[in-house]
């Protein structure tokens, strides 16, 4: 029994219970519709800060281009939806029926063929998942084989991140350029822009991000969590030990891709479009900030970071827009300053001593106090109960 | 919302007296017998059957731009031109007896975030009309919003048309009424034979240049093109382009370049030689804002079609000018499409007024046709296909970042957003 | 066309490279220092540059309206002031956020990112959220015309003089000056610079603050061919960090080298392609090239 409990508070099972009931149970009890469905779309942000936890934290990769994988994600189920959208009757007023709209504004006369594999769910879903994982294998593959880290990283895949920008706003015949692909409607013939599809979008998030949480925590522990880690701190020792360490760090750069796009699809189907504004630089930084205001060590912490930021930015900018920037520039240097270990650190430093102080002396006062007090704030409440370890515990481990 | 003892007609509190006094004092030429009793006439569960935020003093409206971020330079106009509308109509006693208070959002730049509040204004605050949006961009990013919700928005900017919704009104040109007739001003009067067709790369130039060529090679048969570019937005360097351009030798300069490339490419082309003595050059998106950071200096000589200039002599636009540089300081300028943002309230007040209700439907229904004599830029009359009718100028800059009007179309021209022949 | 047509556009073709060239290392110069030789990703560049703008454009209006019969001579001063008042930032700057982030490389990114965006708000509560125009000096406008048909940009060869002259006193001070020796020895080895009686914290200081000074040139000078607004300094960032890169971070001739190389590469694609392809083709040879040469062009024999 005592080995099952050291196992569920070290594999943090505690604190990703939590973040489910509150996902999956607390938020869909106490919001309107219009208010969850934001929170499903921090949520699909959130997928990239988890991703940024496996590649930054444990890896120890800073990437500033993971845009680029959240939109291509994207992109690759708008062009489905899309093509659904534009079937031969809803399209009848174009001079080329069933093609998409922006296509028939650029005298395109027929679908390009690179589009046609979407006009199938699972294939469209394959390359959802796929097409990023095999461009992050791509540049992360010729980048570590020649030791390329650190710096040099985060700005090849910043030059990343402008170049299909470009190249998405300068190709608008065939992917809608700057205004993206808009007005999408159905999945399958199900209308994804009511209300009860938006629950049901939302759920489907939900439950996917816990699903990735777990596999990360999964990989975390195993073995090959331990290399990462032990990689990140002393990659030379990793390497003389007989390991190829360019080949770990390609694996965690295409992982955090790959979940990067999954948030990236699930964005499409609940917000209802997908513009190249999610590729490019400024998007990618933000996506950075959620992991390091949640705690770049914590996946649960990441999407902590992902909901927190952006309801602030939903709140503030509602009420002070002037304000938001200032907020928003504190935040960055606060966190990187004050708290390098984010919102997960802050309740490893400080409410777990805490609740340790109130449990040790609980026989003698406990008739003065309640026993149960609450914890002191919402976001410390909300933060994971058994956060993970850092670098030391878990080379240990 | 509707309260059901609305429906009694309840004695004017103080404040609503004041209110009405002040409406007459605004505009006596206005005051009608039913405004002072408005909800005697309108009751409120009568002009707003659809639960949108309108009660027996206040019906309150949305306003959706970007207060921050890289479009704030161009939407702070529309925004305070939106307002000053607001402020008048409300000094005249507001619409059907009613203040109209502004809930601001900000879209920040970012067209998610548009979308985002978009929905928030319709489906929380229920918002009886937005004013708002500037790029394509936004604009599609909250459309299927407002197809939705079946909201109203009233959007300001010249565009690139191939658009026509119910759930919005179009208060800027669409792409043939900024183009067509310019080019053909430009063939007869410049006699340009040969056309060097720039703009930024995004879809905006690259649909008004396709209308362009084909007007120039096939429609109007005025001549060739002889070079067509775009660049990225935020390009800063155009001095190969120049080059280009100096080896095309085109009588005409055709550009829609955006945003920080706009200064970019007038201090460039300046430098190299090329002004408005020697060269003729004629864009779409150069307006007053515009010119703030281009620099008169850097655009003169050089021409710009647009609907409305600041500097158009007439009685509308005088008092138009005066009021907002009251309201904003004497430095402040206005645009064309910060025109087009003043046009969208008064078009909403005529046509819920017409309509006797708030309701987004029977507003939209009673829209088509609407005319509005008093608007700066002259008479504009409301299309069935939600564009307003409107003339086209041409005007040239002076080095004071001022603009002369040169030529203006003798009849306001038909909006077609999707046009026969140019697709 | 005739032969001098095609001659005068081959060199205007080729000062059009040299333009670009001398903004991009003018922009790189300032990244160059702070993060080729003390690390630091300073994404708050771009607005050091825009400070550099708008000191120009507060000293035109001042001298419009209290001197305007100085209008012609204004220019030179307001350079050195974008200089000096961007240099202060810069050191107010080290002092407050980058010193407590030295062993932390990658979080000075992130910190340097929500400082610039703190100071956008700043330019846009202040300035407001349009752009401003600068009025310059007559003699920075128009084109100097050797012969007919002949066009050199007068701005183009401002920014290209001013470039040199930057370029060559950041060369100078860095091999010749004590501050020069400083710093090289710091970045060579920083344990063993301070033994031996260098304070290397002011030396960071100081190397920070002149880095953030040389953007503030940057952004004066560009007010003669760019845009001055709250938000003008994100166009060059990810430019100037491409560059640094690209030339090996550590090494000023890389820079040197790989802005000429950029530039050429880039207005020689335009004057080919369209504008659009040859910004793709450009940024694609980077990072292929970067991708097989990682240290970039010039990598410094500095161990690290």
């Amino acid at each position: 029994m005592d080995a099952f409990k050291s196992w569920i508070a070290r594999s943090g099972t505690g604190s990703i219970l939590l973040l489910a009931l509150l996902i999956v149970v607390v938020f869909p009890l106490t919001m309107d519709i219009f208010r969850l469905n934001l929170v499903g779309k921090y949520l699909t942000y959130a997928f990239v800060a988890v991703g940024l936890v496996m590649l930054w934290g444990y890896g120890g990769i800073l990437s500033l281009g993971q845009g680029v994988f959240f939109g291509l994600g994207g992109y690759m189920m708008a062009m489905f939806l899309k093509l659904e959208a534009s079937d031969p009757e809803a399209t009848k007023i174009q001079s080329t029926p069933g093609i998409p709209d922006f296509m028939d504004w650029n005298q395109l006369t027929e679908l390009p063929l690179w589009w046609e594999p979407f006009r199938h769910l699972p294939l469209a879903l394959i390359a959802v998942v796929a097409v990023p994982m095999v461009l992050a294998f791509i540049i992360s593959f010729a980048m570590f084989k020649r030791r390329v880290g650190g710096v040099y990283f985060a700005i090849i895949t910043q030059a990343v991140a402008l170049i299909l920008t470009v190249l998405i706003i300068g190709q608008q015949g065939y992917t809608g350029g700057v205004n993206g692909i808009t007005d999408l409607r159905t999945l399958l013939g199900w209308d994804i822009r009511d209300d009860s599809a938006k629950l049901i979008l939302y759920f489907v998030n939900a439950g996917l991000l816990i699903g990735v949480i777990v596999l990360c925590r999964w990989i975390q522990m195993s073995k090959l969590g331990t290399l990462l880690l032990a990689m990140r701190d002393k990659e030379d020792r990793v390497r003389f030990s007989g390991y190829d360490v360019a080949m770990f760090k390609v694996f965690a750069f295409v992982l955090a891709a790959g979940i990067s796009a999954i948030g990236g699809a699930m964005f499409t189907l609940q917000v209802g479009f997908m513009s190249p504004s999610f590729v490019g630089i400024v998007p990618s930084i933000e996506m950075v900030i959620f992991a390091a205001v949640g705690g770049r060590m914590s996946l649960v912490g990441a999407v902590y970071g992902a909901l927190l930021v952006n309801f602030g930015k939903t709140y503030f900018s509602e009420s002070a827009p002037d304000l938001w920037l200032f907020l928003m520039a504190a935040l960055f240097i606060g966190v990187v300053l004050a708290f390098p270990n984010g919102l997960a650190g802050l309740y490893e430093s400080h409410v777990k001593p805490w609740f340790a102080r109130r449990k040790a002396p609980k026989a003698a006062p406990a008739a003065i106090e309640p026993p149960a007090a609450p914890p002191p704030a919402p976001s410390h409440k909300s933060a994971p109960p058994a956060t993970l370890p850092g670098g030391v515990q878990g080379q240990s481990a | 919302m509707a309260d059901k003892k609305d429906t009694i007609p309840a004695p004017l509190t103080d404040e609503q007296r004041r209110k009405v006094l002040l409406g007459m004092a605004a505009a006596p030429a206005l005051m009608v017998p039913g405004v002072s009793f408005a909800n005697a006439q309108f009751p409120t569960a009568k002009v707003n059957t659809t639960k949108l935020a309108v009660t027996d003093t206040e019906v309150i409206v949305g306003q959706l731009h970007s207060a921050t971020g890289t479009m704030a330079i161009s939407e702070t106009g529309s925004i305070q031109a939106e307002q000053l509308a607001i402020d008048q109509i409300n000094a005249m006693g507001g619409i059907l007896g009613r203040k109209i208070k502004v809930i601001k959002e900000d879209g920040a730049s970012d067209w998610p975030t548009f979308a985002e509040k978009s929905k928030k204004l319709l489906v929380n605050d229920k918002v009886a009309c937005v004013f708002g949006c500037w790029t394509s961009a936004s604009r599609k990013a909250v459309l299927p919003v407002f197809e939705k919700e079946n909201g109203l928005l009233y959007y300001p900017t010249f565009y690139e048309g191939l658009e026509q919704s119910k759930n919005v009104i179009y208060t800027g040109q669409e792409a043939t009424q900024q183009i067509i007739w310019g080019l053909d001003w430009a063939s007869k009067e410049k006699k340009a034979k040969t056309y060097f067709l720039i703009g930024s790369d995004y879809i905006w130039p690259r649909t008004s240049m396709k209308i362009a060529r084909k007007h120039i090679e096939s429609v109007g048969k005025l001549g060739s093109v002889v070079g067509e570019e775009y660049y990225p937005l935020g390009h800063t360097n155009f001095n190969s382009l120049i080059n280009k351009i100096k080896v095309a030798k085109p009588d005409c300069i055709f550009a829609a370049v955006v945003g920080g490339s706009n200064v970019a490419f007038y201090k460039q082309l300046k430098a190299a030689g090329i002004t408005g003595v020697k060269q003729f050059l004629l864009t779409l998106s150069v307006t007053e804002d515009e010119m703030l950071g281009v620099g008169g200096e850097n655009f003169a000589g050089f021409y710009s079609s647009m609907k409305y200039f600041q500097s158009l002599d007439n009685a509308n636009n005088k008092a138009f000018v005066e009021a907002f540089k009251k309201a904003y300081g004497p430095k402040s300028v206005i645009g064309d499409v910060t025109q087009a943002g003043y046009l969208g309230p008064w078009l909403w007040k005529a046509a819920v007024e017409k309509a006797g209700s708030f309701d987004v439907d029977k507003v939209v229904a009673a829209s088509p046709g609407i005319e509005l004599k008093s608007a700066p830029e002259g008479y504009v009359k409301l299309h069935e296909n939600h564009h307003l009718w409107s003339k086209a100028r041409i005007a040239q800059g002076m080095p004071d970042g001022t603009f002369k009007v040169v030529a203006e179309s003798g009849e306001l021209i038909e909006p077609n957003p999707f046009p026969k022949g140019y697709q | 066309m005739s032969f001098d047509e095609i001659y005068n556009i081959a060199l205007m073709q080729g000062f059009a490279g040299l333009s670009l060239f001398s903004v991009l290392l003018l922009m790189g110069l300032g990244l160059a220092i702070i993060f080729g030789q003390m690390g630091v990703i300073n994404m708050a560049h771009g607005e050091f540059m825009t400070i550099g703008a708008y000191t120009i454009f507060l000293f035109s209006s001042l001298t419009e309206s209290y001197a305007p019969g100085l209008m012609q001579a204004y220019f030179p001063v307001a350079i050195l002031a974008a200089f000096l008042i961007a240099f202060g930032f810069g050191w107010l700057t080290e002092w407050a956020l980058i010193r407590h982030l030295y062993k932390r490389p990658l979080d000075t990114l992130l910190a340097t990112w929500g400082l610039s965006l703190g100071m956008q708000q700043v330019f846009r509560s202040t300035f407001g959220p349009k752009e401003v125009s600068p009025t310059l000096p007559d003699w920075l406008m128009g084109s100097w015309s050797p012969s007919e048909g002949l066009d050199i940009p007068i701005n183009g060869l401002f920014v290209l003089a001013l470039t040199l002259l930057v370029t060559g006193g950041v060369l100078l001070a860095l091999y010749k000056s004590r501050w020069g020796l400083r710093v090289r020895a710091t970045v060579a080895n920083r344990p063993m610079a301070n033994a031996t009686g260098i304070n290397t914290k002011r030396t960071d200081r100081l190397t920070y603050a002149i880095g953030c000074g040389i953007a503030g040139v940057a952004g004066a000078a560009f007010t003669t061919i760019g845009s001055t607004g709250p938000t003008s300094g994100s166009l060059y960032i990810v430019d100037a960090f491409l560059v640094v890169t690209f030339g090996g971070a550590g090494s000023l001739l890389g820079t040197v080298a790989s802005a000429f190389g950029i530039a050429q590469t880039q207005s020689i694609a335009e004057f080919f392609l369209t504008g659009s392809m040859a910004k793709v083709l450009t940024l694609l040879l980077i990072v292929t090239i970067l991708m097989i040469r990682p240290q970039g062009l010039f990598a410094s024999k500095i161990r690290r």
